[in-house]
């Protein structure tokens, strides 16, 4: 069977790390990439026979591109972008609603006028489920946000599920996976989370501690791989095994925390996101406070992917990537001094008894 | 594995019992059981005698602030710490449990070894929930297997700055099903104080009296996972905070379900916070096994309520003996 597979968003980590692996795979005829900025010339190479088309999505010529390759499978890897935006997942600088919400609906649109698509992919986000004191600790798929309302990218979120709903009902002939990811990290890929624990120092939220589930990069490539290759309809968690604290994230990275009153911490997000590190907003702020663990017995048992890293690995995985600080130099000692200073009395005692 | 299954068995059919296991007829295998799960729980412990106290004592101090600085600790999926629980937690309670409430507790042998078990209790206490951390802490450490006592707490608890973060990592989640059945699910020890705010804050004239019991959720939580559901009766937590009102305008402006007055709060300031040292008794009682009576009646009102209402009657019932037994509350 020929196949042909559309990848939004190749310009960017995921979906160029997904046509990198489609193209390797002789059993794919074609992989077409789209996005509106061109790749990256460190990209280039490794995308291999991936075409590539400069086109922005929310443009009606995408339901031409889909029409003239005869695309079966569409991967909707741009959707709720994991490498600019918010912490809590994803989300991008320009207003999400517009890339996001209207790419997609434009983009399933296109899919919808089509013969020859069979299989959809959407990359979605655990951010659907909001962050708060009232919900369970560990969401299943089945499960809404419950209580507050969403709010900027998480909005967006819920809102692009929407459409895929409403095209599923459309088109029922159409497999479609939709993959809710939890906050991507890995030594490579540039998210809010990686360059929000890289910060010096780390804002958090005075008496919260969240609880944060991870995914790493390979692991979020090769689940998109999987579900553009087989049928796997329906939505899936998509997120590793185990949790790190807040807290305990930013001690394996050496960093210090800088507990801030929760009220005031967009106020202080503001100013680092001023700096351009790092965006806070609302829905952070919540997410800073209560984070969000998902169920991922579905991944494992209906889809068939057990993650390769862990929590725990995949954070040490980017953190022995991490530079050391430049130009702070006094701040990451404070941990590591004391660290060895209690390494030596121990060592010392150890002797002694 | 096979013991909690063994345990609840024994509840149903046997007499009442009430507490040491050299009562038990199948007293030999048992005991190889709990001397097997105690070392394979407390690896950390030292055993007794072994290298002079305070040695030890330094050195696992220090690994422990390796691991707390380096962030070398595991924490499960509700937030759970064990090793903070275990080393900080659990030992700055304890001399309130030694000594302040001098608490006595009756039939630990009720709680099973392994394998989940739902541990309903009366709510009182006026300004804290401290009956709930003294039945976790003598959860840990009178039971041979030394397991920790999963809290289910409201949601005012989690959106507290300090209080939520603290509460999740010594164990509690929020009390909703899907929390509660997932930790049974994973055979954990869930603690459930049915009463909640009512409760806690009910005024000290309607002490011992216990309150409505909610819809049964927890009855539906244990019947859908089939595990034991053990009554605890607590008393002596009545008298530490006597509610002598509950400004109710205050609560609404604060937002919260109530603001009680007592002798000393809130006259005294943080001096307030500090409980009256009342003499503590906790009752485990006789486990009610639910993995016969099969999952499809989790839904079915009838069953929800006869159960309720059996959990209820047990605790009220042990509370009035234990309070006629009591020759004073302070002593």
């Amino acid at each position: 069977m020929s196949s042909v597979v559309l990848i939004t968003g190749v310009s960017r980590h995921l979906g160029a790390r997904l046509a990198e692996q489609l193209a390797d795979d002789p059993a794919i005829d074609r992989v077409i990439g789209i996005d509106a900025t061109a790749p990256r010339k460190a990209d280039l190479e490794r995308l291999g026979r991936t075409e590539f088309v400069r086109a922005d999505i929310r443009n009606p010529l995408i339901a031409k591109v889909i029409a003239q390759a005869q695309v079966d499978t569409v991967v909707h890897a741009a959707a709720l972008d994991a490498t600019t935006g918010s912490l809590g997942g994803v989300g991008a600088r320009v207003s999400p609603k517009d890339h996001d919400v209207v790419g997609t609906m434009q983009l399933l649109a296109a899919c919808q006028k089509s013969d020859t698509v069979s299989r959809v992919v959407v990359k979605s986000t655990t951010a659907v489920y909001g962050s708060g004191p009232g919900d369970p600790a560990v969401f299943t798929e089945d499960m809404h946000a419950t209580g507050h309302a969403p709010c900027g990218y998480a909005k967006g979120a819920v809102e692009v599920e929407g459409y895929v709903r409403g095209f599923m009902r459309r088109r029922p002939d159409i497999t479609v996976t939709i993959l809710r990811y939890a906050s991507l990290i890995g030594p490579t890929i540039e998210s809010p989370l990686t360059r929000y624990l890289a910060m010096p120092l780390v804002p958090t939220s005075i008496g919260f501690d969240p609880r944060l589930q991870l995914l790493h990069e390979a692991d979020a490539v090769e689940v998109l791989r999987h579900a553009a290759v087989a049928e796997h309809p329906g939505v899936f968690n998509v997120a590793a095994d185990g949790v790190v604290l807040l807290s305990q994230a930013v001690r394996r990275a050496g960093r210090l925390r800088l507990p801030v009153p929760a009220p005031a911490i967009s106020f202080v997000g503001g100013l680092v996101r001023n700096s351009g590190v790092v965006e806070f907003s609302a829905e952070q702020a919540s997410f800073l406070n209560y984070g969000r663990v998902v169920d991922t017995a579905r991944l494992r048992e209906g889809f068939g992917y057990l993650p390769r890293f862990s929590t725990q690995q995949a954070l040490a995985s980017y953190l022995d990537a991490l530079p050391g600080l430049r130009g702070l130099p006094g701040l990451p000692g404070l941990g590591a001094g004391a660290l060895r200073a209690v390494e030596s009395l121990a060592g010392r005692l150890a002797r002694v008894v | 594995m096979d013991e909690a299954r063994v345990i609840p068995l024994h509840g149903d059919d046997q007499p009442p019992r009430r507490r040491g296991s050299g009562r038990r007829p199948a007293a030999v295998p048992n005991a190889e059981a709990s001397i097997h799960s105690l070392s394979a729980a407390e690896p950390v412990r030292p055993p007794a005698g072994d290298v002079p106290g305070w040695e030890r004592r330094v050195a696992d101090g220090l690994a422990f602030l390796r691991r707390r600085i380096a962030g070398d600790y595991a924490v499960d999926d509700f937030g759970f710490d064990a090793d903070l629980t275990e080393n900080v937690v659990i030992p700055l309670f304890k001399p309130l449990y030694d000594r302040w409430f001098r608490v006595e507790v009756n039939g630990i042998d009720n709680v099973p070894s392994d394998g989940g078990a739902l541990l309903v209790a009366n709510h009182a206490g006026g300004l804290w929930a401290l009956d709930a951390a003294m039945t976790a802490v003598a959860v840990h450490e009178e039971h041979p297997a030394g397991r920790h006592l999963r809290m289910l707490g409201a949601d005012l608890v989690f959106g507290t700055p300090g209080v939520g973060a603290l509460a999740r990592k010594t164990g509690a989640t929020l009390a909703c099903n899907p929390d509660a059945e997932r930790l049974l699910a994973a055979g954990e020890l869930v603690g459930v104080w049915p009463e909640g705010f009512k409760g806690i804050g009910k005024p000290y004239r309607d002490r011992y009296r216990l309150q409505r019991f909610g819809r049964g959720g927890f009855v539906h939580a244990a019947l859908k996972s089939g595990v034991p559901i053990v009554p605890v009766s607590v008393v002596g937590s009545e008298e530490i905070h006597p509610v002598l009102a509950n400004a109710k305008t205050l609560a609404r402006i604060l937002d919260l379900p109530y603001f009680p007055i007592t002798p000393t709060f809130p006259w005294l300031g943080p001096l307030g916070l500090v409980p009256l040292p009342s003499k503590w008794y906790i009752q485990f009682g006789e486990p009610i096994p639910t993995a016969g009576l099969g999952q499809d009646h989790a839904d079915d009102p009838v069953v929800l309520f006869e159960l309720t209402d059996r959990v209820r009657e047990t605790i009220q019932s042990t509370l009035n003996r234990l309070l006629v037994q009591r020759r004073s509350v302070w002593r």
